[in-house]
């Protein structure tokens, strides 16, 4: 198995005297799903905060690809290659549905000082928006306002706005709630081709599709990592069994 | 709708150029003030409407433009050269822009209103408080620059040819910014003001595409504040001061934010009802109130914004 691309280490948050999280220790590699999964307050979407800037560590590190990112902001991670999803979904609402892909891939090449170029008439930063629509199923609502989309069409979009950043890892909190059993397959099946080349941190509660489509399963509880390995170790644990109180797994 | 509105402008724009025929001194004077208040609001509009950083202190950077062409000068009876002392003060306007706005940016919301306006009210008193071009009390401007244009010579003190100038200044400047916000830069703009921490998370530094929108409009209010100085002859405090900040601010919510129109009809809308209110009685500045308040009220879109705010209120109508 390849080495790590993303890696926490010892990573701990505090918010004045709760820990959020606590000392976790994960890594994400090419090629695997990594599921992480947990009650609610677990730590989850504070730990994906961390991996992605969005909030700084109280202490421990994370590195990407062997470098340590101590005071990384959102923006060096995207432009790294990390991406995320929100778990509640954030997009432009004023903006079309391609409109908010497009403006996702225009990240990736912004070249800002060529203000004589039309954003509109950008063939790559278009082209990679319509392929992201496209594998999430959304290219027919190319032209609809994001504030009118379904709240699983909107998830949908969420994820779309990620890929058209052409990310290396992606991290996804709790991609498929809200959404429907058909939609959830496509986005599952749609991960299963993904990670070929990617590494994947798979927020979600979703039980079925977390044994479906995880390499690894992660278990959180209070912040702290419980249980760590391959599907069946972690369905078998007492620890786990314990924490979900004998049902769901 | 696009086009119902590119009508509009090309019939804005002949009548604006047929003007100078049919009207007086005092008109076309009062035209070409307002056709640089119109710039200097398009300047502010590209920051509030766009972006969405509300500035309290963008007369600042108008002001230390006017301020430019006295410094410019040895004395207030040599003409410069438009040529030079133009790109002078408009480099000074966005290098305190740069300024500022590298500091400004660092906050937020209310925060960043404060802060604008504070720093704004520090380069006032710089102005009122030494005796920097006559201090508080200002000083006049005799001479107009000189403007050539090859063997033409532009005349700045003829009433028309400087409204002419102005006129095509701001096309010149309404076609830049239409450029500037139909490009990548333009769409992240936008993209901040809806949601910015999306836009960190999607990789694009967005302190760094907001500095760069204030040094623009930075720049852009210089160009305005340049020409009123050449327009009035004099220049005083009361050109950086937050009275005029708040001026401006209010043609951009007036016309209606976003649109770069908007803040040119906001800018004739507020100028013309000063004047028309202050020929009416003395006591106009009530009934200005009154019409801010009315606009605002009823037209939470802009004057330009009008045709959506009625269809909005018919769709409900039939609706509900």
């Amino acid at each position: 198995m390849a080495d790590a691309m993303l890696a926490a280490r010892e990573l701990t948050r505090r918010f004045g005297g709760v820990v959020a999280v606590d000392r976790v220790s994960l890594e994400l590699k090419r090629g695997e799903i990594h599921a992480l999964i947990g009650t609610n307050g677990a730590g989850k979407s504070t730990l994906i905060n961390l991996l992605a800037g969005e909030l700084r560590p109280s202490a421990g590190t994370v590195t990407f690809c062997g470098e340590s990112l101590r005071a990384a902001r959102p923006e060096h991670m995207a432009r790294l290659g990390i991406g995320r999803t929100f778990q509640r979904s954030n997009v432009f609402p004023e903006f079309s549905t391609f409109e908010n892909c497009r403006l996702a891939a225009q990240a990736r090449l912004p070249r800002p000082w060529a203000i004589h170029e039309p954003a509109a008439r950008c063939p790559t930063s278009g082209e990679a928006a319509m392929h992201a629509l496209d594998v999430v199923g959304l290219s027919e609502r190319r032209d609809a306002a994001a504030a009118v989309l379904s709240h699983g069409e909107r998830r949908a979009l969420e994820i779309a706005m990620c890929l058209a950043t052409d990310p290396s890892v992606l991290l996804l909190d709790e991609p498929l709630a809200g959404m429907g059993g058909e939609e959830s397959q496509r986005i599952i099946e749609l991960l299963r081709h993904l990670k070929s080349d990617r590494a994947i941190l798979l927020v979600e509660h979703d039980m079925d599709a977390v044994f479906a489509v995880a390499d690894v399963i992660t278990v959180m509880a209070d912040g702290a990592v419980i249980a760590s390995g391959l599907p069946e170790a972690v369905r078998a644990d007492p620890a786990v069994r314990e924490a979900y109180l004998g049902d769901e797994i | 709708m696009t086009r119902t509105r590119r009508i509009l402008a090309i019939i804005a724009l002949l009548a604006l150029a047929a003007l100078p025929f049919v009207a007086g001194k005092f008109y076309i004077d009062l035209i070409a003030k307002i056709m640089i208040m119109a710039i200097f609001a398009m300047s502010l509009d590209l920051l509030v409407g766009v972006t969405g950083l509300v500035s309290l202190g963008h007369a600042a950077f108008f002001g230390l433009a006017s301020y430019m062409l006295v410094l410019a000068a040895p004395d207030q009876y040599t003409a410069v050269s438009l040529w030079t002392s133009l790109p002078l003060a408009m480099a000074a306007s966005a290098l305190l822009a740069l300024g500022i706005g590298a500091l400004a940016l660092r906050t937020r919301g209310v925060y960043f209103i404060m802060v604008t306006l504070a720093f704004s009210q520090m380069v006032y008193f710089v102005f009122h408080d030494t005796k920097i071009a006559g201090g508080s009390d200002g000083t006049y401007i005799y001479v107009k620059p000189k403007a050539n244009l090859g063997a033409w010579l532009l005349n700045l003190g003829d009433s028309a040819q400087f409204y002419y100038a102005m006129l095509a200044l701001l096309a010149l400047t309404f076609l830049f910014l239409r450029m500037l916000l139909a490009s990548r830069f333009g769409h992240a703009l936008r993209g901040i003001k809806s949601n910015e921490q999306r836009m960190r998370a999607l990789g694009f530094n967005t302190y760094a595409y907001k500095l760069a929108a204030f040094t623009i409009a930075g720049a852009i209010a210089g160009l305005a504040g340049y020409f009123a100085a050449v327009q009035f002859g004099f220049v005083n405090p009361e050109m950086l001061s937050w009275h005029q900040s708040a001026n401006v601010l209010l043609m951009v919510i007036l016309g209606g934010m976003g649109n770069l129109a908007g803040a040119v009809v906001g800018a004739f809308a507020l100028v013309l009802a000063q004047d028309l209110f202050s020929s009416l009685t003395k006591h106009w500045l009530l009934l200005m109130g009154g019409f801010v308040i009315a606009v605002v009220a009823l037209l939470p879109n802009g004057l330009t914004g009008a045709g959506q705010t009625w269809r909005h209120w018919r769709e409900r109508t039939r609706s509900g």
